[in-house]
């Protein structure tokens, strides 16, 4: 069992992610639904939160609740935002649910009790993890050491998955092109309200990067963060200014080239005769090696993230509104 | 009462998984379906996060004068999870706004329609 507060905070914000969705499923204002799930995305960030994954929490608020709810609104610019009901299946969607439902309860009922120390899943490796991280790594944020070094290849994978999606979003979409006669409505109280606050967003998007060895945080989350920043701008300013800051064009050749950083980092280690992403490599002290390369990668995986989130952004709200029929 | 309390995440999980499974299976709709995904997929996130938790654990920050530390493996997963995710739902909605522009319908079943009646066409003529 879980401290009685926690538990608590945890079967309340459980309880509204029931209720969220039920009204989703109710609802046929898409509209609605988009504002729905960004909340579901902030509620499930609290209990993250509240389950002690601090940068899942993190990376879940910046993704979930900010930049997924722009590209759904976005998306329902360039197509329609109602849903015309033709539930022609929800009977048998009910039976299938029901059915599925009834199995899985069946096989989670001889799970361990949640937060039972003596689970399986906290026997093999995340203990070692640990220990190895204060002994070989020396930085105190375990998620960036098992994150950038031990499982170094996976998150190489992960960011390639990344560039791969805003490589296909590219080739769906197209860049577009912003007239320069498109500027949103002016709004005094945005404009004053908004500025100071994008120079906010990129201090912090920066410390999340460099602080993500010693606190929450790390490349993926100040690359949402960074790119969220050009993107509240160009909402309320104007996308042309955005884009003059940071043409479109450059940015498939930043992400690729954050990936590339990345798999150099790799490289250089095997010119040592160490494993590929064997950071230790990098230095004469195995351990200033270990930080300087965490340091480089996540720096790569910043970078990727942020010029794919702002490519697939500028992809959405470029496309002209296609006025069929 | 402990029994209960130490499976209510796991219940939740299930009833909030199958609820996003109805959204993709029932709604005709191509955005709702994608959202109905993206809560199956966030149920999975906090089935991964509840498997990390460990009683009276702290954050996996390591500091001194604590010893005892919640999973960190399950975060690490999640976390590449989440940015993967918005990634491939960035692609499912861009294959909808082309599928939009092609058949001037988000709905899936209005999209079928077409299709038949552009083979049934199609055959006629053949």
């Amino acid at each position: 069992m879980i401290e009685s507060l926690q538990l608590l905070i945890d079967v309340s914000l459980l309880a509204f992610l029931i209720m969220i969705v039920f009204a989703s499923i109710k609802m046929t204002d898409l509209f609605a639904v988009t504002m729905l799930f960004g909340i579901f995305s902030f509620v499930s960030a609290l209990l993250f939160l509240d389950l002690d994954a601090v940068d899942v929490a993190f990376t879940e608020a910046a993704v979930g609740a900010g930049f997924t709810t722009v590209l759904m609104l976005s998306a329902l610019r360039l197509t329609q935002p109602y849903e015309n009901v033709k539930h022609r299946h929800s009977l048998l969607a009910l039976f299938i649910v029901t059915l599925t439902g009834a199995a899985l309860f069946y096989g989670i009922s001889d799970f361990p009790d949640m937060g039972d120390l003596n689970a399986p899943v906290h026997q093999h490796v995340a203990p070692e993890y640990i220990q190895l991280t204060q002994q070989k790594i020396d930085i105190p944020n375990v998620v960036t050491a098992v994150l950038a070094s031990f499982r170094g290849y996976d998150t190489f994978g992960e960011t390639v998955v990344i560039f791969s999606a805003g490589v296909a979003v590219l080739l769906l979409l197209g860049m577009g092109k912003v007239e320069s006669k498109q500027e949103p409505e002016e709004n005094l109280v945005l404009w004053v309200v908004v500025k100071p606050m994008i120079a906010l967003i990129l201090i912090f998007g920066l410390y999340v990067q460099f602080h993500g060895d010693f606190g929450a945080g790390g490349g993926f989350q100040a690359g949402v963060i960074f790119a969220s920043g050009f993107i509240l701008y160009s909402l309320v300013f104007g996308e042309m200014y955005s884009r003059r800051v940071i043409p479109a064009t450059i940015l498939p050749r930043l992400a690729a080239l954050g990936v590339l950083i990345y798999g150099v980092t790799g490289l250089v280690s095997l010119l040592f005769n160490k494993p590929f992403l064997d950071y230790s490599a990098l230095s004469s002290n195995p351990v200033s090696g270990q930080h300087l390369g965490i340091l480089v990668v996540e720096a790569g995986v910043g970078l990727a993230v942020f010029s794919t989130i702002l490519l697939i952004y500028y992809s959405f709200s470029g496309r002209e509104v296609n006025h069929h029929e | 009462m402990n029994e209960l309390l130490g499976h209510y995440n796991y219940w939740i999980v299930v009833i909030l998984m199958m609820m996003g499974l109805y959204i993709v299976i029932a709604s005709s709709n191509l955005v709702k379906k994608l959202i109905g995904l993206s809560v199956f997929q966030v149920s999975v996130f906090i089935l991964y996060i509840t498997f990390g938790k460990v009683t009276k654990g702290s954050p996996p920050i390591i500091t001194d004068n604590i010893d005892l530390y919640s999973n960190p493996l399950p975060h690490v997963l999640i976390l590449t999870a989440i940015v993967v995710g918005v990634a491939t739902t960035s692609v499912g909605l861009a294959l909808i706004v082309r599928i939009h522009e092609a058949y001037g319908s988000i709905d899936e079943i209005d999209i079928h329609d077409m299709d038949d009646k552009d083979d049934f066409n199609h055959e006629k003529q053949v």
